[in-house]
């Protein structure tokens, strides 16, 4: 009995120390020292949150870049409730998915023979891959520059601006923000 | 392998070989109950504790009264937790209002949380109030941690203590490592998470206007995207230091609110190892023979390193049936290249493969990308890892204290070979330590394969199966491990959401923490009543070559020898059905 009352009195320490004291030191801090980043990178024009810099949103307009497919339901890209495909490598219906995905993809663009890039024609993990990969937003730009009426020139230059490179020379991958690329897009016009 | 993905895994282990000396010497004083620097902060706190439970901190427990308080603990906690997820409808800071959790559920997720687990078959963003993330699973997260880390300081002692009868106390060792290592270390990985975009607020959602509407399922025209939030970051951190593994949200640290940049994987991945191998050092000091915790690092190393590169090459290689369907795969300076389905691209395969090695070869359990859609050997690597118990780093405690049991497995094997008595650091392993050492290994592979059997045996457990042919069977194999492994990652596809999922899975995960925990303490328990014998010519040095062999085959054949038939069942016959283009 002794024993239980002594774990019921730690777990109740605890209780205060870990579940209320530490997350809200950790949230003033946060909101102190960070607060672009602790509220979601939020990305803001005229005053209305038009999105977040590391949320993808769903793009199928030919005019514009097209996000990384998402498995997200009952919408792509639902940041209410990320999700994937879960589907194994020998699925016959994510053999069927990427058919389909790369058929789009062409039909969009019909004159384009190159190979797809892999990152275009696959869910993400989390359904909200902010990111493609410099070869699948290059793969899109004659599409672009055709519906825009833009020099193809211009359009690989506007995808260069938009690339980040691996983080500290080393870490991750070279990526393009589709988000941002496309903003800057529709800017233009 | 690209020269980049070499240098990124050799800034990972550069980085963590450098803080294991320093960390490790850190618990190894705190655990002895020196005073540590930070005790002019946490001292009082401490200190107050002790008052207000009427707990005396230097009156030790035998290895009963150890196991008794830690049960006691983690029943407390266990059903704190199923009351509060239960009642989480009527309880207060649940502005979605999410409803209570339905029993099954409900008592799925207490078990795994207090179990170090972190199964989920829920989904976290859609399920739970702040009230029950912050008061209910962040708490287990640190106490399901430290009692892991109790443990294992109490088997440590063992050893190193002669002819003694106590192992500690539960409440100081629990209470000290919560304070003086687990809370510390997670506010600033929580920091570090924040400054690289990681969400750490008190609200629950924001609501964006999509730059070009989508349409859902049904159709309907979908104008806006609710950015789901929360106090991500402190639970992140715990998350993934306390080898814990349970995400805010749905795809956990594929989200990037949970993991938004390349760094921020680096700091999770090192945040996942970094106590499990700092506790070899801890050990070292502890038995005052530094040689023996670098021999037990040496051999963790050994077996992670070639299955990290098995997880790499065969991810980097990619599906042979996208190939066919032009679909470019190759790894360029543009492109990672690969097996991207269920991948993040800032992290491509480099960061996806190394994060799935680390959270499995531990207990974390946390992923960044989905190992269900992983190639059939990039798959086999997580599962394995699994079943060799973890053991290869291995959860904060018990992952030390399972390759441990495998050492003196290994000490009696040699022992056998030469006709000697068998002795670890000095103690004698005796009939009543091997029957011991025998149950906490045998007992969890029984209830992986026993698990899985009764998984695809039944009709509730088949219905749960996502993909089809031998990658369904995998699914299930998956899980039965997982949760026998209290890891808690997942091929996903499988839908646990069932009474019966729920129940068969807290059976497992309940028996997979506990029924190590006990006699892990009963040996423990055994071994510091023994004197200690000086080492003389007949001893097996334990910190040699020869040894980590021993170490590292008797892991690698006990692993291989009980899971071989059934992983070629799943993964391996899905391999060459993928090769020859099926």
């Amino acid at each position: 009995m002794r024993t239980l009352a002594r774990a019921l009195g730690l777990l109740i320490v605890m209780t205060v120390l870990t579940g209320l004291v530490y997350p809200l030191v950790v949230t003033a801090i946060a909101q102190i020292a960070f607060p672009r980043e602790a509220n979601g990178s939020l990305i803001e024009r005229d005053g209305h949150v038009v999105g977040s810099s590391l949320i993808g949103q769903p793009f199928d307009d030919p005019k514009l870049f097209w996000s990384r497919p998402s498995a997200t339901t009952p919408q792509p890209d639902n940041a209410a409730s990320s999700g994937a495909s879960n589907q194994g490598p020998t699925n016959p219906a994510l053999i069927e998915a990427v058919k389909a995905r790369a058929r789009a993809l062409k039909a969009a663009d019909p004159g384009n023979t190159a190979p797809v890039p892999v990152d275009l024609v696959t869910t993400s993990g989390s359904g909200l891959d902010p990111h493609i990969s410099p070869a699948a937003a290059l793969w899109q730009v004659p599409r672009i520059a055709r519906a825009h009426g833009l020099p193809e020139k211009a359009v690989r230059e506007l995808v260069r601006r938009h690339t980040e490179g691996r983080q500290l020379g080393v870490l991750g991958e070279p990526r393009v923000n589709v988000l941002e690329l496309n903003s800057t897009l529709t800017s233009l016009r | 392998m690209t020269w980049n993905i070499l240098l990124q895994y050799g800034l990972f282990f550069g980085v963590l070989l450098v803080l294991v000396k320093p960390l490790g010497g850190y618990m190894a004083r705190v655990f002895e109950g020196e005073r540590v620097w930070l005790d002019r902060v946490l001292g009082p706190v401490e200190r107050l504790t002790y008052r207000v439970l009427r707990i005396d901190p230097t009156q030790e427990m035998d290895w009963k009264d150890y196991a008794l308080a830690m049960l006691a603990f983690n029943a407390v906690g266990a059903f704190t937790l199923y009351a509060l997820l239960r009642l989480q409808g009527v309880l207060p800071w649940n502005p979605e209002r999410f409803p209570g959790m339905s029993w099954h559920l409900a008592l799925n997720t207490a078990v795994s949380f207090v179990t170090n687990t972190n199964w989920q078959n829920y989904g976290g963003e859609t399920t739970l109030s702040p009230l029950s993330q912050a008061a209910g699973l962040t708490v287990q997260n640190f106490v399901s941690a430290a009692s892991g880390i109790a443990v294992l300081v109490a088997l440590v002692r063992g050893l190193a203590r002669r002819s003694g009868k106590t192992l500690g106390s539960f409440w100081v060792d629990t209470l000290r490592a919560t304070l003086y290592v687990l809370l510390p270390l997670s506010l600033l990985i929580a920091l570090v998470l924040v400054s690289q975009g990681v969400v750490q607020t008190l609200h629950t959602s924001v609501i964006a206007a999509l730059l070009e509407p989508t349409r859902d399922e049904g159709g309907h025209l979908v104008l806006r995207q609710v950015l789901s939030m929360g106090p991500v970051a402190s639970q992140e951190a715990i998350k993934e230091l306390g080898t814990n593994g349970g995400g805010f949200f749905n795809t956990n640290s594929a989200h990037p609110f949970e993991n938004p940049t390349p760094l921020s994987n680096l700091v999770e991945m090192l945040a996942i190892l970094l106590i499990p191998a700092s506790l070899t050092y801890t050990f070292g000091k502890m038995v005052s023979d530094r040689r023996q915790g670098w021999a037990l690092l040496t051999v963790m190393f050994a077996i992670f390193v070639p299955m990290l590169w098995l997880a790499a090459s065969s991810e980097q290689a990619g599906n042979p049936a996208l190939s066919h369907l032009g679909v470019d795969q190759t790894a360029t300076a543009l492109s990672p290249g690969g097996n991207m389905e269920g991948k993040e691209v800032r992290f491509g395969i480099a960061g996806s493969a190394l994060f799935t090695t680390v959270t499995t070869a531990t207990s974390c359990g946390a992923v960044n990308a989905m190992h269900d859609s992983y190639t059939p050997l990039g798959g086999l690597v997580p599962m394995w890892l699994i079943e060799l118990g973890e053991v290869v780093f291995g959860g904060v405690g018990s992952g030390l204290y399972g390759m441990l049991v495998f050492a003196i497995l290994a000490v009696f094997v040699a022992g056998l070979m030469v006709g000697r008595t068998p002795e670890y650091l000095g103690k004698k392993i005796e009939a009543y330590d091997m029957k011991m050492v025998s149950l906490a290994i045998l007992v969890p592979a029984a209830a992986i394969l026993v698990g899985a059997a009764i998984g695809v045996a039944t009709a509730g457990g088949r219905a749960g199966i996502s993909n089809p042919g031998p990658h369904g069977f995998s699914e299930v194999l998956y899980a039965a491990s997982s949760q026998v492994g209290n890891n808690g990652s997942a091929f996903a596809g499988l839908g646990g959401n069932t009474p019966f999922g729920n129940v068969l899975g807290a059976v497992l995960m309940f028996v997979g923490r506990f029924w190590i925990k006990v006699p892990v303490l009963a040996l423990a328990g055994s071994l510091v009543a023994k004197k200690r014998i000086p080492p003389g010519a007949g001893t097996l040095p334990t910190h040699t070559p020869l040894f980590m062999a021993m170490v590292f085959s008797v892991i690698v054949i006990v692993g291989a020898l009980t899971f071989f038939p059934a992983l070629a069942l799943g993964p391996i016959v899905e391999h060459l059905q993928m090769v020859a283009g099926r």
